[in-house]
């Protein structure tokens, strides 16, 4: 589910193609190369002391010649194919594309997607949805360092660059799970910087829009209410927004619908309830040096917190 | 076996000016690295300018004139000194090396002290923003080459007077003359990039 | 000049004057640039051990998913030294240790050009090495990659000294490398013997000469970016900080414009090693050696073109990136035209696959694949699924170790007798090379799967469930079996090498260049009468009546300085006499560079010794120690430029 080799949609696919290509002429390449050598070095070899060498210069240096030409050959070809992909990568654009805002964070994803009524955007971190069939143009931006939004099954990376925002297109053409991962060095929990993008019929896409774009329910029951308080008190909402509360941080992973997603801390842990509780009481331990501080919980209190997060679908 | 011929050399001079001197090769290598470092810091500044949405940001004005075209002036003149001394340096005549070596240095002094006064008029500060640091590593980097050329100079004057002179410290007198002439000619792009390039956009 | 016959010299008189000073004044004296030469091989190989160290943590640690041995603090200190060590502590000091050395004796002279500069920039290797392992053990060791892109390496996210350590490293590793380019340049120019045209200079020099050129064009640039970075971190310039109008990209444009050239900073020097033991061990000379020097020269300028091939990702215009591929790609038609050239040598020769020769055939083998996964990445679009991930790390693991490292194995093996003074044997040798070529692809090939299979750099850990782990075993297995190389290496050099008593005389590979020409190890001085060249293979070209330059003075350093393009005498030149200011300059300029991380007074309060230093170092010693008549002698005048000498004179 992340990998260059299982392309999932035509950018992917004209990058494939192109490997192909390039991975068989190098093995051809290779082959000849390397034997050439063998061979000159069996010649050399078996030549004793005092022998005169019999190959003239002249046809040494038409064998140069030859070969020299026939790289020439072979890396403009390479070349065109490589000009010819590009075009093929860059061709896939239409009016009717799904526009997502990706901004990166030491170590998250803030993804907005875009709608000309304001109300209609949808507000997430973490977990990408992509209708089947449809471009995508993601426009990349960093908050603080320089990240790179990767999914190697759909596209290419392209790095996100404080100060400027790129535009890059993807299309998935099958559905299914894949997942992203932070391409470019960017402090202590680089190697926890990943997301899942889920892949989903045209329908379903648009029901799970419609999902995100609503509020936090108020909770039910009195465990999860004890849990929002303890949100409260604890001051959780000065990083993370959570619709429908007073909590409106902006430097965190908007929690609206957390326990809807398929992995916790951007790709790092499943989320289920034990890791949820795991994460929230400690979040050290899986990402140390994350900007979220270890929270001394008592068990009572942690029980009630998670009650509340797992009402966030 | 009979010996090997011999290829003596016994009567070559032991010394040479110019491009013939080890010296002039040193100094030819310090100018193309000092002449590459300057030629990325103007492409620096113009990156920076293309990149930005004003140039100068926050529409600043230009540096003010006055003492950069002053020192530039200063500059230039101090090639007639320079260019005697190395004259002299090249017909070996101690009396004439001295003479304009301290010229040299006077000028130098001159150009020092008019170039503290050129960071003082400077338009912005360096920490402001991407304009200001640019624009004062610029100057700084220039400021760097004119003061150690200066030392230099000033430390060769005074081994003309004190001694022990020999030969070859004549071709170092020439060289220190060449560099001197680099360090001139290298300011008159950054001059233009500092004080003229804001005037033009 | 008249051509006699050879008076017998006195080479006792010669070493008394060339020698170095004894007991510990040899340590901070020597300006012998064999002596310096063997001091940068052993410091860099020194290093090479230390970033080998580090490497093996990070196999260990990446061998299995999650569970990591070491933080990702600790981690990033590690990636982050062991890429900087082997770039500037080691790949590129080794190679021009190999040019100090070898480089005055290959053109028949008996010292290096600006031997004290030379000295000096030993000890700036030194101290920087030195200072950043010292940070390192202190905890404040670089953490931001060997490329330290900004904003990360910005004080706000990066607030401690690591980065600025990083980058004074950068400061004292390219003045030392910038001091020894300009010191090859003119050596290879000027202090050539007589009869080495420039069609007869050694290929290796060639390579060294054109590398140096490199060194002085894209030093610069990375010394600008490091010392903007460290302006904006201590004095709050904003050259790379995007709220004050910087640009992060400015910085990948100045690093990567050093950057890329760094790799054939690198690598030319190692194909110069190729053609010389493909040479001798073909034992005839290099087919096409025009076709060789003109590929290293477009090499060089054609790798001032590329840099932006490192920033495909960042979303530049695609015609600009069309353009940059192109150069990516033919740059591998000069590279090509060597190789071609190296195999028509050996075909047509008499070859003798002794261990130096083993080691090139494993260049061979694993040079040309990093070339070729070199081509697939220059193609912007499967560059934009490579870029920063294990495939890129296997691309230049392969590149660098097969086209620097396996060549400098062969080189050590081929110039050991020359530098001891005796054979290293062939059975370990081929150990060596078994347990290091086996080792190197175990490692590095499965890198390129990982890649492949969505495995990005520089990162601690990773997850179980992405299937990276066993590929990562096996890469980890092979980095133990180079370690078993590695170490073999040293049991053979240090413990077996030293113990050997037979003599390895001057030539055992009965090679044709001229560093053959003179004893194992060549003896202070290097050549009482230095052989004139009668072919670009002077030991195989010479006929008995070629003859020898005499006349030079055995009393005082004297070293003859010829005409650029066709190395006619010109005029003989004095050299210095030993000297510890090198050496007490740059304990000066070390501290100005340390101070200057803390506070910018730093460059103020401490250029202050360092002008003291230079003083010292320039200042004349006493009238008539130089040998040459002390002042005034108005009757006598050196000759003007284009005059003869003065007739009679004896100057």
């Amino acid at each position: 589910m992340q990998s260059v080799l299982r392309p999932a949609g035509p950018q992917a696919s004209s990058i494939h193609g192109l490997w192909l290509l390039m991975l068989w002429t190098s093995a051809v390449v290779f082959v000849v190369v390397v034997g050439g050598v063998l061979l000159a070095l069996a010649r050399g070899t078996r030549r004793g002391a005092g022998e005169t060498p019999t190959t003239p210069d002249s046809s040494l240096h038409r064998g140069i010649v030859i070969s020299t030409v026939a790289t020439t050959v072979v890396l403009i070809a390479l070349l065109t194919a490589s000009v010819w992909a590009g075009r093929g990568v860059a061709s896939q654009r239409a009016e009717a594309a799904v526009s997502i805002a990706v901004t990166g964070h030491q170590w998250w994803w803030e993804f907005e997607y875009e709608d000309a009524l304001p109300s209609r955007r949808v507000l997430t971190a973490n977990e990408l949805h992509l209708p089947t069939g449809r471009p995508v143009v993601v426009k990349v931006t960093s908050r603080d360092v320089i990240h790179s939004f990767w999914v190697p099954n759909l596209q290419g990376k392209r790095d996100l660059i404080p100060g400027m925002t790129t535009a890059i297109w993807l299309q998935a053409a099958q559905t299914g799970r894949f997942r992203g991962q932070c391409a470019e060095f960017c402090g202590l929990q680089h190697a926890h910087m990943a997301f899942d993008v889920v892949v989903e019929p045209e329908g379903q896409f648009e029901h799970w829009l419609d999902q995100q774009r609503a509020p936090a329910a108020s909770p039910a029951d009195g465990l999860a209410s004890r849990g929002l308080e303890i949100f409260t008190t604890q001051r959780c909402g000065r990083c993370h927004t959570i619709r429908g509360t007073d909590a409106a941080g902006q430097a965190a992973p908007d929690l609206t619908h957390m326990a809807s997603r398929l992995s916790l801390a951007a790709g790092t842990l499943p989320n289920s309830a034990p890791h949820r509780r795991a994460f929230v009481s400690d979040p050290q331990a899986t990402k140390p040096g994350t900007q979220m501080p270890s929270n001394p919980f008592t068990d009572q209190d942690l029980a009630a917190l998670t009650a509340y997060l797992d009402t966030l679908q | 076996m009979s010996a090997p011929a011999a290829l003596d050399v016994r009567h070559l001079p032991a010394g040479a000016f110019g491009s013939r001197s080890l010296m002039w090769w040193a100094t030819m290598g310090v100018v193309l690295i000092e002449g590459t470092v300057f030629g990325l810091a103007i492409a620096a500044y113009f990156y920076l300018g293309m990149r930005a949405p004003a140039w100068p940001p926050d529409s600043v004005a230009a540096p003010d004139l006055r003492w950069g075209t002053i020192n530039t002036a200063i500059l230039i003149a101090s090639l007639l000194p320079n260019e005697l001394t190395r004259r002299a340096a090249e017909r070996v005549d101690l009396g004439r090396v001295r003479w304009w070596l301290c010229a040299s240095v006077l000028f130098g002094l001159a150009f020092n002290a008019v170039r503290a006064l050129e960071f003082t008029a400077l338009n912005v500060s360096w920490d402001r923003d991407s304009y200001g640091s640019i624009v004062w590593l610029l100057l700084g980097l220039h400021t760097t080459h004119i003061v150690t050329d200066f030392l230099d100079t000033a430390v060769l004057t005074a081994l003309t007077f004190t001694g022990p002179i020999e030969e070859h410290r004549f071709v170092d007198v020439e060289e220190n003359a060449v560099y001197w002439y680099f360090v001139v000619l290298a300011w008159l792009p950054i001059y233009g990039v500092i004080y003229w390039v804001p005037r033009l956009t | 000049m008249t051509i006699g016959h050879v008076v017998d010299g006195d080479w006792q008189e010669l070493e008394r004057s060339w020698a170095d000073p004894s007991g510990w004044r040899r340590l901070t004296s020597s300006i012998d640039h064999k002596t310096i030469g063997r001091r940068y091989l052993i410091t860099a190989f020194a290093f090479f051990l230390l970033g080998g160290v580090l490497a093996a943590v990070m196999r260990l640690q990446l061998a299995r998913p999650g569970h990591p041995l070491v933080g990702p603090d600790l981690y990033n200190q590690i990636f982050t030294t062991h890429g900087t060590t082997m770039m500037f502590l080691f790949a590129v000091p080794v190679m021009q240790g190999l040019g100090i050395y070898f480089v005055p004796l290959m053109v028949g002279a008996r010292s290096i050009a600006f031997p004290r500069l030379v000295a000096y920039s030993y000890w700036m290797f030194l101290f920087g090495g030195v200072f950043l392992y010292v940070s390192f053990l202190l905890n404040a060791g670089p953490d931001v990659g060997w490329f330290s892109y900004p904003p990360l390496a910005e004080s706000l996210y990066s607030p401690s000294k690591r980065a600025d350590v990083w980058a004074q490293l950068i400061t004292f590793t390219e003045v030392a490398s910038l001091a020894v380019a300009v010191s090859l340049i003119t050596t290879a120019f000027k202090l050539r013997t007589p009869g080495m045209t420039l069609n007869r200079i050694p290929v290796f020099v060639w390579s060294q000469v054109v590398t140096s050129f490199m060194v002085i064009f894209a030093m610069p640039a990375v010394m600008l970016a490091s010392t903007a970075l460290i302006l904006d971190r201590l004095v709050h310039t904003h050259f790379f900080d995007v709220e004050q109008a910087g640009d992060a990209l400015l910085w990948q444009h100045l690093f990567w414009f050093f950057g890329h050239p760094e790799v054939y900073i690198i690598f030319i020097p190692g194909s110069g090693l190729v053609s010389t033991i493909v040479t001798t061990f073909s034992q005839r000379r290099m087919v096409g050696y025009l076709a060789v020097v003109l590929s290293l020269v477009s090499t060089a300028f054609m790798g001032f073109g590329l840099w932006v091939h490192h920033m495909f990702a960042t979303g530049l215009p695609q015609l600009g990136e069309s353009f940059f591929t192109a150069a990516s790609m033919m740059i591998a038609i000069p590279t090509g035209i060597q190789i071609f050239c190296w195999i028509a040598t050996m075909w047509s020769g008499r070859i003798r696959v002794q261990t130096p020769m083993l080691w090139i055939l494993g260049f061979f083998g694993i040079f040309i694949a990093g070339g070729l996964t070199g081509v697939m990445l220059a193609a912007v679009p499967l560059n934009t699924q490579l870029h920063d991930t294990f495939f890129v790390v296997a691309h230049f693991h392969y590149v660098l170790i097969g086209g620097a490292v396996f060549p400098l194995f062969g080189a050590f093996y081929y110039w050991y007798p020359k530098i001891a003074g005796r054979p290293l044997g062939e059975r370990l040798g081929r150990w060596v090379f078994g347990l290091l070529f086996t080792g190197f692809n175990l490692t590095f090939f499965p890198m390129h799967v990982l890649g492949l299979h969505g495995m990005p750099r520089r990162v601690y850990t990773y997850l179980p469930e992405l299937g990276w782990g066993p590929l990562n075993v096996v890469a980890s297995v092979g980095a133990l079996l180079m370690a078993a190389g590695v170490v073999l290496f040293l049991v053979d050099v240090l413990a077996l090498g030293s113990r050997a008593t037979a003599d390895a005389g001057a030539n055992p590979w009965s090679a044709g260049t001229l560093e053959w020409a003179t004893a194992s190890p060549p003896p202070p001085g290097n050549f009482l009468h230095p052989p004139t060249a009668g072919g670009r293979e002077p030991l195989w070209d010479n006929t008995p009546a070629q003859p020898v330059v005499t006349g030079l003075r055995t009393d005082i350093r004297e070293v003859l300085v010829t005409h650029v393009l066709d190395a006619e005498p010109d005029h003989r030149q004095r050299f210095p006499d030993p000297s510890a200011w090198p050496l007490l300059t740059a304990l000066a300029t070390t501290a100005l560079f340390v101070g200057s991380i803390f506070t910018p007074w730093a460059v103020v309060w401490g250029a202050i010794p360092v002008f003291v230093t230079l003083v010292g170092w320039f200042w004349p010693k006493s009238a008539g120690d130089a040998g040459t008549q002390p002042w005034p002698i108005r009757s006598r005048t050196l000759p003007r430029p284009g005059e003869a000498p003065a007739a009679g004179g004896v100057l």
